[in-house]
């Protein structure tokens, strides 16, 4: 199924695509306001841009560093391979504390690697404090969007959810009642927790702590109360110095949700006397894709979000029509990394409008990257081969006038004498679903200019050298 | 100064009276420009569904017609940006990065090259401007709602130098309309629901007359308006600015 196929569904609900639209819009919007209200923003996108470019290429000798820094904090530093690697360090560290419960803060990392069934299957209960990824999780699904992972849910849902999971009221979709019972509800987990496990927004090379962004305060409450902490996180996730951080704070929640910071940033440097801190970095593809040369500035992404918010089609098919973990436009770039055929549809799934590209805080060239994917995927033919075929055809007649001249002429004269319930039904034209065709003029440019008298056919003399 | 006209292929086919203001205007300006009558397409709709390859003939043959003139003007942003930016697939010999340099949108052109930014005569409608996004984003022909809350551009000041003409503000200025070349066809149902959005747009906010200056979008949106009906007649910018009347 491609993501066409998945948006058409997600579309048949108009008034719910309408409501999702504006939803997205409006935290675009907050951005925009966030945004120019600092006069230097443009700057600080380049100086983090050229920061990450500058990380990327030489993550070795930044990894080294930062394990090295981590370690001599006392902390445990752990290398996964891939997804399956990352899990089963996860469980036995988990298994050695003799621990059954694990509460989990925010982390794209977790569900790219699909911890929580992983876990689940081996008795031990994961509960997700972010309350977004709380509410997804009681319904058994994967998050919409990387930021805000329950965005496709309106507050009427989540009263269904808490309604089945929590024993709220029924019909009750009062936001601050349902936020309160899962305060309540979470309360006794954080309490409960053994092991907390967070994400990393970023890893400082030279100090060895990471850094995690939440509005929720949920990191800090699970790590400060569990005895033991294990942060995962990607390989790209590398910052040289501490005093670059800030230039991503200020980008990072501005672009998200148009908040001049998040309201904990939380810096987790060493393990407190008595308890313990574990490191887990991951590779999982990411080496392959630094080593694409067209497509590593795509590991500069700090999961902001923002080109979701502001991109046109995911807004009006939901981060679900893209059936990958990262979804929208940044996930376009990222997922035929991990499975080029499965993932085939989502670089054809943009206008190549470039707003995400735009709003993007470290200046990934995503509309670029996803025009280069396509011909990848041409290449290696994961494109329909009706469309290669038509697309091999239009080559050869494009590239000849009098092939193409008359081929025009053809078509006009044919969409003039056909019957309209011919020309534009849906079976055969896409075009038709909603929109009429030109209507066909009788002359095309290239015969009204024959027949113009010969000054105007003739070529200006230059009267100025360019 | 040798000026050649790139008239795009569905202009050609579909809209010749675009392509037949574009030339009268130029002319009105003291450009008198020449249409080459070898030229075809610049390759896009093949590059964007991931053909690159199989539009490697179209590109060669569109430097080999347009390589002799100093500018190549055409009445579309998003052909002339693709020419800039993807015909660097194409060996760069001399031609080719001139080819490359000398695409204009016809609006850039009269803008930038001719340096005039306001023109004569009146247009006594409610005009809404559609800023298509391969002018916009990528040849940088008007400000951007990502960068500044300020809403200019090149086309914008044209238009509202013409007497008796409304610019229609419109909730969101420069959101993609969706055509997005061949996917308005294979993600239909997404490309047709961002075009009705942004025809609601419009409407809502009084346009009469909807343009713009890259006639694709505007084949799109004018498609949409067309099967519903709405009381909104879709202009080429070169038509309003020829002096044409709806």
């Amino acid at each position: 199924m491609n993501h066409a196929i998945r948006a058409d569904k997600f579309l048949l609900d108009a008034d719910r695509t309408t409501w999702h639209d504006e939803t997205l819009w409006f935290v675009r919007e907050k951005r925009d306001r966030a945004v120019y209200a600092v006069p230097e923003f443009q700057e600080l996108r380049e100086l983090a841009s050229q920061i990450k470019d500058h990380t990327l290429s030489r993550l070795d000798l930044y990894l080294q560093e930062f394990e090295a820094a981590a370690l001599a904090n006392g902390v445990h530093v752990h290398w996964a391979a891939d997804a399956a690697e990352h899990n089963a360090i996860i469980l036995e560290i988990v298994r050695q504390q003799g621990a059954t419960r694990v509460v989990k803060s925010k982390s794209m990392l977790t569900e790219e690697c699909h911890l929580n069934p992983y876990l689940i299957k081996h008795g031990i209960e994961v509960v997700d404090t972010d309350l977004g990824e709380r509410i997804i999780q009681f319904r058994d699904e994967a998050p919409s969007h990387i930021v805000l992972p329950a965005i496709h849910l309106k507050k009427e849902d989540v009263g269904d959810t808490f309604h089945t999971h929590l024993g709220t009221e029924k019909g009750e979709s009062d936001p601050q009642r349902l936020t309160e019972a899962a305060r309540q509800h979470l309360r006794a987990k954080f309490l409960a927790g053994q092991v907390a496990i967070s994400g990393v927004n970023f890893a400082v090379a030279e100090t060895g702590a990471v850094v995690v962004c939440t509005n929720e305060g949920n990191a800090d409450l699970g790590v400060n109360l569990a005895k033991v902490h294990i942060a995962a996180m990607g390989i790209e996730k590398l910052i040289p110095r501490l005093s670059d951080l800030g230039v991503f704070t200020r980008l990072l929640a501005r672009s998200a949700t148009g908040q001049p910071v998040t309201t904990y940033t939380s810096h987790f440097t060493k393990p407190a006397p008595g308890r313990e801190m574990h490191i887990v970095i991951v590779d999982n593809g990411r080496t392959q894709q630094l080593g694409r040369p067209d497509f590593r500035a795509s590991l500069k992404c700090i999961r902001c979000g923002a080109c979701m918010n502001t991109c046109p089609v995911y807004r009006r098919s939901g981060g679900h029509s893209y059936d990958f973990t990262v979804p929208g436009p940044i996930g376009a770039i990222l997922s035929p990394n991990i499975d080029m055929k499965k993932h085939s549809s989502l670089p054809f799934a943009s206008t190549l409008c470039g707003s995400c590209t735009d709003v993007c805080p470290v200046k990934i060239d995503i509309h670029t990257q996803l025009y280069k994917w396509r011909q990848v995927l041409g290449e290696a033919d994961e494109i329909p081969a009706s469309k290669k075929w038509s697309m091999k055809f239009m080559g050869r007649l494009l590239a000849s006038p009098k092939a193409f001249a008359l081929s025009g002429q053809f078509a006009r004269k044919a969409l003039r004498l056909l019957p309209h319930g011919l020309t534009h039904a849906n079976a055969f034209n896409a075009w038709a679903v909603a929109r009429e065709l030109p209507e066909p003029p009788k002359q095309s440019f290239r015969e009204w200019y024959q027949q113009q008298p010969q000054q105007i056919q003739q070529p200006a003399q230059p009267k100025v050298t360019a | 100064m040798k000026v050649a006209l790139f008239v795009p292929c569905y202009i050609d086919q579909f809209y010749p009276q675009v392509a037949v203001a574009t030339l009268q205007l130029l002319q009105k300006l003291g450009v008198a420009a020449h249409f080459p009558a070898q030229q075809t397409c610049c390759g896009q709709p093949l590059a964007n569904s991931g053909c690159e390859r199989e539009a490697l003939p179209i590109y060669r043959h569109f430097v080999e017609t347009f390589s002799d003139y100093d500018y190549v003007v055409a009445p579309s942003g998003s052909c002339v940006y693709h020419v800039r930016k993807h015909f660097d697939k194409l060996d760069q010999t001399a031609e080719v990065q001139h080819v490359r340099a000398a695409a204009y949108d016809l609006i850039d052109f009269i803008t930038n090259v001719l340096g005039v930014t306001e023109l004569p005569g009146a247009f006594p409608h409610k005009v809404g401007l559609h800023l298509s996004c391969h002018g916009q984003r990528g040849l940088h022909q008007a400000n951007e709602s990502e960068m500044t809350p300020v809403r200019d551009g090149q086309l914008r000041r044209l238009l509202a130098s013409l007497d008796g003409l409304e610019l229609t503000e419109l909730t969101r200025n420069d959101e993609c309309c969706g055509f997005g070349g061949t996917f308005c066809v294979s993600e239909a149902g997404i490309s047709a629901r961002m075009g009705q959005d942004r025809v609601a747009d419009h409407v809502r906010n009084g346009t009469q007359v909807l343009t713009g200056s890259d006639m694709s979008c505007l084949m799109h949106l004018e498609g949409i308006v067309r099967r519903a009906n709405m009381p909104i007649k879709v202009m080429h910018a070169a038509e309003i600015l020829n002096g044409l009347t709806p």
